[in-house]
């Protein structure tokens, strides 16, 4: 079963004549790759890079993991930051407690920890649909912070129970500069974003779809769902891992269960209803919006100096209350989230080129 | 054996605040079949209002009946901005649209009244006296008398009232309803408006227990469980989930507590929702099928 779009080749002019699509996707893969490589690290200043790049994109890819089980595999998860938080852990041990462990080796296992855990609370999608699904998920959303928090052990019995960065290296090289976890993050980011579209283009992500859309008719084809379901959990939660890590070390620097809380897994649900269901892309424009709105929020507040009228525990309020409003705003206006504006920019961009 | 039954009666009187507000859920669940993430948010609303009032010398009944009015605007507002321009869009987008409606809640709430905490006394002694060797505070009783009567009042309306009637037959089959005349937008502005009423009822019992204050909008976490074991369409089933909940809960933490170094309470609900989803799916007394594979 391969389809008309897989056997086009991904790159390079191949042996028949390109079409004009193709080049445009082939232009558009490359441009992503020469502004994330060369014109954001030389141009973005370290405030730019550590404040609001690197949290965009590490959030972006956080929207791709859950994007890949809730809008693909149509699943529900309202705990992805619970295994967000098994990454993050699993690599602050794997790193203390296996001496020499390249930083690949270690993104890889925590991943690879956290899918197994995904896995796990997964399975009660095997018995159950739907909305209820967000039980066991949620379940996850509490015992893991409980879990990091209650036995030291997790966070080398650290008073804070915090975790902290490691010195992120790789080859020999220092990572540990804004730019340096900007290239980490970047890099991480992309290989994650040529997997996940792999995945979904891939036979496993064709019939992730197609259970989604009707499980029926899906199982009647032969679909086995139930593993297919289970590989979504631990596809999603495989990413979720990673980004987890980027999360912790090469955006924070300190971490501890409460930085992957209730409002993390929200705000990741956000990001994909923002950014738009079943997309890859969309994921970072969710993510911008979600990283960005507060930034901007303090920005109005200081430019239409009100701060003077109420204390700052007022102004967060209003922000909460603003924040709630554009999102219900978003929602209502924009069903298909924002990465309809991707999708009538690339098509205003093919009509313009003529196909 | 006393420790056994205190903790309890203490663990049943949490789930009754439990049950409180998964009705609200239930009433909003059956008549537009959202998930409202936002009856917490009500429930710190209607009980910080209400202890605005009073501080600023308002009656009870007085209180009480200017939060309710505030609730029933709220429900207006809510059906017009959230709920009609996101009509037939799919349970998730709702769900989304009604955290969202939670932060615009207390948000709003925590910005006009400010974030102190609020002590609450409505006038009921919440001394432990003892019965026959338990100790029982008078409160306790009073709460689960209110919560009977509440929902006793809730159900002949449901059974009686023309309103109740269609509410049911929205519930029912929405279509079918709406065939022969119900109004949805009425429907379900009358519904925000009891769950509203009940979020204040909620908030009054539950912040005279532990003071008003923003913790109250967390309470919403908790009714996912009760619901998945009551059944999500049943108010009785909403009470019984939450008792069930609350009692397993405050036995869990003294039993299992010590063999794991911690208190289990922030997750044991939920472990205990999953075991209810997979041996009964449609909880205690729902109607509606949950489907499954």
């Amino acid at each position: 079963m391969t389809t008309i779009q897989d056997s086009i080749p991904e790159a390079g002019p191949a042996e028949a004549l390109p079409s004009g699509a193709t080049l445009l996707q082939i232009g558009l893969v490359a441009a992503g790759l020469v502004i994330a490589f060369g014109l954001v690290p030389s141009l973005a200043s370290d405030y730019w890079l550590s404040s609001i790049i690197i949290p965009t994109v590490v959030m972006g890819l956080a929207g791709i993991s859950l994007n890949l089980l809730q809008g693909y595999a149509g699943l529900v998860s309202l705990g992805s930051a619970a295994f967000m938080a098994v990454g993050a852990f699993s690599a602050y041990n794997l790193i203390l407690r296996v001496p020499g462990l390249p930083l690949p080796a270690v993104l890889l296992l925590a991943g690879l920890i956290a899918a197994v855990v995904g896995v796990f609370f997964g399975l009660p999608a095997l018995r159950i649909k739907g909305f209820y699904l967000a039980a066991s998920t949620l379940g996850a959303q509490f015992f893991f912070p409980w879990l990091f928090t209650n036995y030291p052990w997790f966070s080398n019995n650290s008073q804070s129970l915090t975790i902290s960065a490691p010195r992120l290296e790789f080859l020999g090289y220092d990572l540990q500069s804004p730019l340096g976890r900007y290239l980490l993050v970047a890099t991480v980011t992309a290989l994650l974003i040529g997997l996940a579209f792999l995945v979904v283009r891939s036979r496993l992500g064709r019939e992730w779809m197609a259970i989604r859309d009707m499980e029926t008719a899906a199982s009647v084809l032969g679909i086995r769902v139930a593993r297919r379901k289970l590989q979504a959990y631990a596809v999603s939660s495989f990413f979720l891992g990673i980004t987890g890590v980027l999360w912790g070390f090469a955006y924070l620097g300190t971490a501890d269960a409460h930085t992957y809380n209730l409002d993390k897994s929200f705000q990741i649900l956000f990001i994909v209803l923002i950014g738009g269901t079943a997309t890859i892309f969309g994921n970072f424009l969710g993510a911008a919006f979600i990283v960005l709105t507060p930034i901007l929020l303090d920005h109005v507040v200081l430019a239409a100096n009100i701060a003077y009228l109420s204390d700052q525990g007022a102004i967060t309020n209003l922000q909460r209350v603003i924040f709630g409003a554009i999102i219900i705003f978003i929602l209502i206006k924009e069903p298909d989230g924002l990465s309809a504006w991707i999708r009538r920019g690339v098509g205003a961009l093919r009509a313009r080129l003529g196909r | 054996m006393a420790y056994f039954l205190e903790t309890l009666i203490a663990g049943l009187f949490a789930g009754l605040m439990y049950g409180l507000v998964a009705i609200g859920f239930v009433l909003i669940y059956k008549a537009s079949g959202v998930f409202n993430f936002a009856q917490g948010a009500m429930v710190f609303l209607a009980a910080l209002v209400f202890v605005t009032l009073v501080e600023h010398g308002a009656n009870f009944w007085v209180a009480f009946a200017l939060t309710s009015g505030l609730m029933v605007l709220t429900a207006v507002a809510v059906e017009a901005l959230v709920l009609r321009p996101l009509r037939n869009r799919d349970p998730l987008t709702l769900f989304m649209a009604t955290l969202g409606l939670s932060f615009v809640i207390d948000g709003a709430a925590q910005f006009f009244l400010g974030t102190d905490v609020h002590m609450l006394d409505l006038g009921i002694d919440d001394i432990a006296e003892d019965y026959g060797g338990l100790f029982i505070s008078w409160f306790d009783i009073v709460a689960s008398l209110i919560v009977v009567a509440l929902v006793a009042v809730l159900g002949i309306v449901f059974s009686r009232t023309r309103m109740g009637v269609s509410l049911r037959a929205v519930a029912d089959d929405t279509l079918a309803a709406q065939s022969i005349g119900i109004r949805l937008p009425v429907i379900w502005r009358i519904v925000w408006s009891v769950a509203g009423v009940v979020a204040l009822v909620a908030g009054l019992l539950w912040g005279a227990r532990q003071g008003v204050q923003f913790s109250l909008s967390l309470v919403t976490l908790k009714a996912l469980p009760v619901l998945i074991i009551g059944g999500f369409s049943s108010i009785p089933g909403a009470i019984v989930g939450g008792l069930i909940v609350g009692a397993s809960e405050a036995l869990a933490d003294i039993y299992l507590g010590p063999l794991v170094d911690g208190s289990v309470s922030t997750w044991f609900a939920y472990i205990l929702a999953v075991a209810f989803l997979l041996v009964r799916p449609a909880g205690l007394f729902g109607d509606r099928d949950i489907e499954r594979v």
